[in-house]
């Protein structure tokens, strides 16, 4: 999906490509919801961001099919900005705010797996340690005590930052998934660590391999790696 | 209040007009009535005022200038030259890459968010008015002391900007430097690259010709910000900052984004005949320029300009420095396509005149001529000044106090304390306090970011062919002897592109400099355009483009002379690049070039005796085209598995980054016989560390052989050691290092 200001945009549809997919691109304008498989909606800055993060994004002409498409079921995937925009939908509980330190914070990040029923996770083994980047200026993700309590005792915080918060995330919590499991919002870019010449690496492959459903992926190492 | 028009400026000859305040001098106004035969008009008087700025109109440095071009190397890989937006170079397969580097200074000290971040917005528009894609930025930057609270203010301010603006754009950050020093108090030094990719055929140029085609003004409103910006900010002393503060822009980081992606569709469909962005000098450069490489003639309707505030005057909207504007010119046919582009985008876009044969830039506001003007006396004929030039006298007190007896670390503990020193020394430490503010990811074809010796992006997704570009400077250099030391910043950035593996290219450069009417100060400036202009030809490598920053000072102290250069090398294949650290268990560490006693202007002296005196390292740009030759062919062959550029800091610090970049120990025998302190500390040129697998050991050799260059084995890479360990001299632990090196700028910065 291109909101304009989307800025990882390329990078998904690059990270669909690799995994065996193929990448449609959406336009935040278009009425209607082409038949897809599944959503990215992509890191960057959407209409700027200027009000909140995603608060416009969420009321874009395409939104209203996604979000209906969504609750039906279809695979959804945010990234960072896109992470914000499902809060903002309310598809997502909880909300994101300015880091804790007040910085814009870009670096390789390491994350476990902790859900990996999801249709963007299940490549994964549970418990499995990761290196993905992350890089945002409002990724502290926030929520009343209550809600915290019930998305852990449901299993749907999918990934949390190990040693320590980069952001001031509250229990650490990187990203987390729906009830029914097919909406996840993440604030690490798995788009970026697909490609260890240009990503962090390729541990974020198989979030978007789990959903092509690619017979191509053994553990630690692909076959587009073995290609290279 | 009446307007003055041109038929008032006939009427009324006498009127006393206030050039002075624009900042023209008494000649430079005398001239303006010359050329139109007339008093000028307010809004003309406005126009000429910003374009025959030192920042417009280079009237102090051109003359200086003129020898780059002429001392110019041949090169078949120059497709744009100067004097355009940004210059152009051919790369290969059908693609092409235009780069440059431009300073903020001024509006960063005023305002240091806003003034560093649209430093980047005017940069990345220079950029794209040439075609191209933006695909990366870049920063040098220069403050006082590291704990000085000025630094304190300014510093995080000019990061956050730089990344603030970059990182809404989606470019990525690949690197740059920074240094501190007193004489950046007050003036601190914010310089921005940026890079753009484009097919060979893609190449856009300013100019308006075609007689009946029509000037669009499209992206931002135009408001009151930034006026003035180019000759009341970019070209005097400045003392008190806040009175002029509505002389910087404001960035609107998402109004660029769209505007950028807007224009690649337009330049796609081939939708403009030429194209100009609006920066410095606003509209009254945009059109002036256009006008003047055109037909000559250009009829502009300036109540059409849609405005933020509509009490601005002609005079406002004529110099108001509003960002993410542009200016093209339309074929009549093309107009409904190019404003179909700009709906889909959001973009406003508005007709505001049309090319006429003329011969002359006729404005129009409210019913009457205000402006009539032939557009080449503004644009490209302004006042030329041979600057008187001495050489200070101080200068030879440098060569006499050379710092030779300062004391020297002379037991293994003192040393080893020196080299840990030196590492957490602000010019010195880890800089991803700074870097982690930037995405260096976005785009998906970054191949190597800071802290590598240069950053390299690849061209697209469908091609292993990339571009490395590195920028540096260094002042205290340069304040010693400025021929040398502009020559000194040139080979550092074209060691630092060989280092991974790319061929150098092409050349940019931005010349931060004290007042040019301050004669030792114009010295500096002659003597480091000669050694740039001098250096690039002996290199073989041209000047693309550049950029003059003149009155950087507080008071009367102007700062080190800085002149930054920007190198620009490309690669093959991208899959071949040396990065910078060690990684390789085994490999063997080569020192290439030799090391001399050479400590004028170093960072020992600095950091420890806060001294500048003697003589810089000496330059020898024979050797550095061998050194790269050896460097680029052995990453091709894959004789190196990682290669480091030494200047700051010298062996020392070249080891300890190569060590620290993926905890990789060493193990190190200094070669007998030689001074353990110089070895590891000078700053000699021409040097880097090389890391040879043993396989390759022979191999490597006989190419250093048979290309003439001293070369000699120092060591050997140890995963297992931890440390880093001077043989018969001292071990310093990797955890330690890594806590001296990493723990400054958080203390510093928070």
């Amino acid at each position: 999906m291109t909101f304009p200001g989307s800025l990882d945009d390329r990078d998904a549809q690059r990270a669909v490509r690799i995994a065996g997919g193929d990448a449609v691109q959406l336009w935040h304008a278009d009425p209607v919801l082409p038949d897809v498989d599944a959503v990215i909606l992509p890191g960057g800055f959407s209409y700027g961001d200027y009000l909140r993060c995603g608060a416009i994004a969420r009321f874009a002409p395409v939104m209203e099919a996604v979000i209906a498409a969504a609750r039906d079921g279809l695979p959804v995937l945010g990234i960072c900005n896109g992470f914000q925009v499902l809060c903002e939908a309310h598809l997502l509980p909880g909300a994101l705010v300015r880091n804790n330190h007040r910085r814009f914070v870009c670096r390789d990040q390491r994350l476990i797996v902790e859900n990996v029923v999801t249709v963007w996770t299940r490549g994964y083994r549970p418990g499995a340690e990761i290196v993905i980047p992350i890089k945002n200026g409002e990724g502290g993700y926030v929520a009343d005590e209550r809600t915290l309590n019930e998305l852990e005792a449901s299993g749907r915080v999918v990934v949390r930052y190990l040693g320590g918060s980069p952001n001031g995330s509250f229990r650490d919590i990187a990203g987390i998934c729906n009830e029914l499991g097919n909406v996840v919002g993440l604030m690490p870019h798995p788009e970026h660590a697909v490609d260890p010449l240009t990503g962090s690496g390729l541990d974020g492959l198989r979030f978007f391999t789990g959903l092509a459903g690619s017979p191509n992926v053994s553990e630690g190492r692909t076959e587009v790696a073995v290609q290279r | 209040m009446t307007v003055d028009t041109v038929e008032v400026a006939q009427a009324d000859p006498r009127r006393r007009q206030p050039y002075n305040e624009l900042g023209l001098k008494q000649d430079e106004y005398r001239r303006i009535r010359t050329i139109l035969g007339r008093r000028p008009t307010a809004a003309e008087l406005t126009m000429y005022s910003v374009m025959w700025s030192e920042h417009c109109s280079y009237k102090s440095s051109k003359m200086h200038l003129r020898q780059i071009a002429e001392k110019a190397p041949p090169s078949d890989a120059l497709l744009v030259g100067m004097g355009e937006n940004a210059g152009v170079v051919d790369v290969g397969d059908g693609w092409a890459v235009t780069f440059k580097i431009e300073s903020h200074n001024h509006p960063s000290y005023v305002e240091p968010y806003q003034g560093a971040a649209t430093g980047v917005g005017g940069i990345v528009r220079d950029i794209l008015t040439m075609g191209a894609r933006p695909v990366a930025v870049m920063d040098s930057l220069r403050f006082g002391p590291a704990t000085a609270r000025d630094t304190g203010r300014m510093l995080p301010g000019v990061v956050a900007g730089i990344g603030g603006y970059g990182n809404c754009l989606g470019l990525p950050n690949i690197g740059g430097e920074v240094d501190f020093d007193r004489s950046y108090v007050g003036n601190p030094l914010v310089n921005a690259l940026c890079v753009g990719v484009m097919r060979r055929d893609g190449i856009k140029l300013a100019r308006a010709t075609g007689v009946g085609n029509r000037v669009i003004l499209f992206g931002a409103k135009t408001g009151r910000d930034g006026i003035g910006g180019v000759s009341v900010l970019a070209s005097a002393t400045f003392d008190e900052g806040d009175a002029k503060r509505p002389s910087v822009q404001v960035g609107d980081p998402f109004a660029e984004k769209v505007l950028i992606e807007c224009c690649l569709e337009i330049f796609a469909a081939d939708l403009v005949v030429g194209i100009q962005d609006l920066g410095g000098a606003g509209l009254s450069c945009a059109t002036t320029e256009l006008a003047s490489a055109g037909e000559g003639g250009m009829h502009i309707d300036l109540d059409k300009v849609p405005l933020r505030e509509p009490s601005m005057s002609a005079e406002e909207i004529l110099a108001s420095e509003s960002q993410e504007r542009m200016c093209a010119v339309v074929r009549p046919e093309h107009v409904n396509a190019f404003f179909a582009v700009c709906a889909k985008w959001d973009v406003l876009a508005t007709v505001i005149g049309e090319v006429t044969d003329t011969g002359r830039l006729q404005v129009d506001w409210h019913g009457a001529r205000i402006v009539d003007v032939p557009p080449r006396t503004v644009a490209h004929e302004g006042p030329i000044y041979r600057r008187s030039i001495q050489r200070p006298a101080e200068q030879d007190a440098f060569v006499n106090h050379d710092g030779r007896t300062l004391p020297r670390p002379h037991t293994r503990d003192q040393l080893r304390a020196t080299v840990q020193q030196l590492a957490a020394s602000p010019g010195l430490a880890d800089k991803s306090w700074i870097t982690d503010q930037y995405d260096r990811y976005v785009l998906g074809n970054t191949v190597l970011a800071q802290p590598e010796n240069a950053g390299m992006v690849r061209l697209a997704d469908n091609t292993t062919r990339g571009v490395a570009i590195s920028i540096d400077g260094n002042g205290r250099y340069t304040r010693l002897d400025p021929y040398a030391g502009a020559q000194l910043a040139l080979a550092e950035a074209y060691r630092n592109v060989a280092a991974t593996g790319a061929r150098p290219l092409a050349v940019t450069n931005c010349l931060n400099f004290g007042s040019p009417e301050d004669p030792s100060v114009m010295w500096q400036f002659s003597e480091a355009v000669r050694g740039l202009a001098d250096g690039c030809r002996e290199l073989g490598i041209p000047v693309t483009g550049g950029n003059v920053s003149f009155y950087n000072q507080t008071g009367a102290t102007p700062i080190l002379p800085t002149p930054i250069v920007g190198v620009l090398g490309v690669i093959e294949d991208v899959n071949r690049r040396t990065p910078h650290g060690f990684w390789s268990d085994g490999s063997l560490i080569y020192l290439l070039g030799e090391t001399r006693e050479e400590f004028g202007g170093s960072e020992w002296m600095h950091v420890v005796h806060g001294f500048l005196g003697g003589q810089p390292p000496r330059v020898d740009l024979r050797r550095e085209r061998v050194l790269a030759d050896v460097m680029i062919d052995a990453a091709r062959d894959r004789l190196i598995d990682s290669a480091h550029d030494l200047s700051q800091g010298g062996l020392a610090q070249g080891l300890v980054e190569c060590c620290l970049r993926h905890a990789f120990g060493a193990r190190i025998a200094l070669p007998p016989g030689t001074d353990a302190f110089v070895v590891l500390l000078s700053e000699s040129a021409g040097r880097a560390i090389v890391t040879v697998p043993r396989s390759m050991e022979a191999r490597f050799t006989a190419l250093c052989i048979a290309r003439g260059l001293p070369h000699g084995c120092i060591g050997v890479v140890d995963s297992l050691s931890t440390a880093l360990e001077i043989e018969d001299q001292f071990r310093i632990a990797l955890p330690e290092l890594l806590q001296a090196w990493s723990a400054t700028f958080p203390r510093l910065f928070g």
